[in-house]
């Protein structure tokens, strides 16, 4: 659909609306440390769905975690769910509501941790839902503790040497793992660190609502992000450490892309 | 006359600077409240630096609100006139 173009006045002059905050967002402040990529991916979904005129028909399930208060912010129909049960939650809200949106929003503490059998088995079902999956690489909302996703040697509040994979385990790879499975449709990894970054995620979470649409499966978007607060840095440190550390480990791109859309194949 | 500005809602902007570095170098028009020359520092009622938009050579690339986690910035570009 076209996006339609808004004006306004000033000087005398004409000037187009290049850019406002999306209608699907209310007008609270947000919760989030400054700098935190979870405000830019809520962001871009109301973006996609204010475009696409789909809040009407869109719930979204916010777990624990940083993403709990995501029912402020988004101005569509919202769900909480049990710490790690996002997915199984929206798995009953997709199959009472097949003709709905239904998408999560779900950090790596939540997801790759307590929830990391729900997710897999919700992913290897196919259910039709949307998986935003923040990794940050730690517990933001406790206090920065170590999580699944800590890379090696990263000081944390609870690994104060840096985590030691000896003994603590690797780093999991959710997305890798979930690639795998027949379930999934699509799999991607992205990032916010930079203007290119955030506008080729914008793409990858209209695409992830349109195969979604379709029906296609389980689509899951994730967005290695930063935690300021967490990092014990500036909001400008951590994006520099984001670059130079989280995403050599979680290289960004389309991991699985089963299918076409049919839009596409329509040739338009 | 400038071809384009921008909006910022300064009582929710939490001064990450985040936007700063995203606008292009060759513009480099934004600010934090507390490095404006001949100003002193100003704050929100929340008591975060925020951020100002201090030169008028602004293109419209909306970069700066793009990247904004909290989506204070709104971006306003010269509308083109039809050729007729």
């Amino acid at each position: 659909m076209a996006k339609e173009k808004k004006y306004i006045e000033k000087d005398g002059q004409k000037f187009e609306v290049v850019w406002e905050k999306p209608k699907g967002l209310k007008d609270k402040p947000m919760h989030y440390c400054p700098g935190c990529a979870h405000g830019t991916l809520e962001k871009f979904i109301m973006e996609v769905l204010d475009e696409k005129d789909l809040k009407e028909k869109t719930i979204g399930v916010a777990p624990v975690g940083c993403s709990v208060f995501a029912y402020d912010y988004m101005n569509v129909d919202m769900h909480e769910a049990a710490h790690g049960r996002a997915t199984a939650v929206a798995t009953g809200i997709s199959r009472v509501f097949p003709d709905h949106l239904v998408f999560t929003i779900q950090g790596d503490g939540d997801l790759a941790a307590i929830g990391t059998a729900e997710t897999i088995h919700s992913c290897n079902r196919g259910e039709n839902i949307i998986i935003f999956f923040v990794n940050n690489a730690i517990y933001g909302m406790t206090g920065g503790q170590m999580a699944p996703t800590t890379l090696g040697g990263q000081v944390t509040s609870s690994s104060p040497d840096g985590r030691n994979l000896a003994t603590m385990g690797y780093p999991i790879k959710i997305s890798d793992m979930v690639a795998m499975l027949p379930g999934t449709h699509y799999v991607t990894r992205v990032a916010f660190n930079n203007p290119t970054n955030s506008r080729k995620a914008k793409k990858a979470i209209e695409k992830a609502i349109d195969y979604s649409l379709e029906k296609k499966g389980t689509c899951l978007v994730e967005i290695v992000g930063n935690c300021p607060s967490g990092w014990k840095m500036t909001p400008l440190e951590s994006y520099d450490w984001w670059e130079e550390n989280m995403i050599p480990y979680y290289p960004l791109g389309v991991i699985k892309d089963k299918g076409v859309l049919v839009e596409k194949k329509g040739g338009k | 006359m400038i071809k384009a500005f921008i909006e910022v809602d300064v009582e929710i902007c939490k001064g990450c600077e985040l936007c700063i570095p995203a606008c292009p170098p060759k513009v480099a028009c934004l600010t934090m409240s507390n490095e404006v020359e001949g100003q002193t520092p100003n704050t929100n009622a929340k008591g975060y630096h925020f951020v100002m938009q201090v030169k008028d050579n602004c293109i419209g690339c909306g970069n700066c609100a793009i990247v904004c986690p909290d989506s204070v910035i709104t971006v306003y570009k010269l509308a083109k006139e039809k050729k007729k």
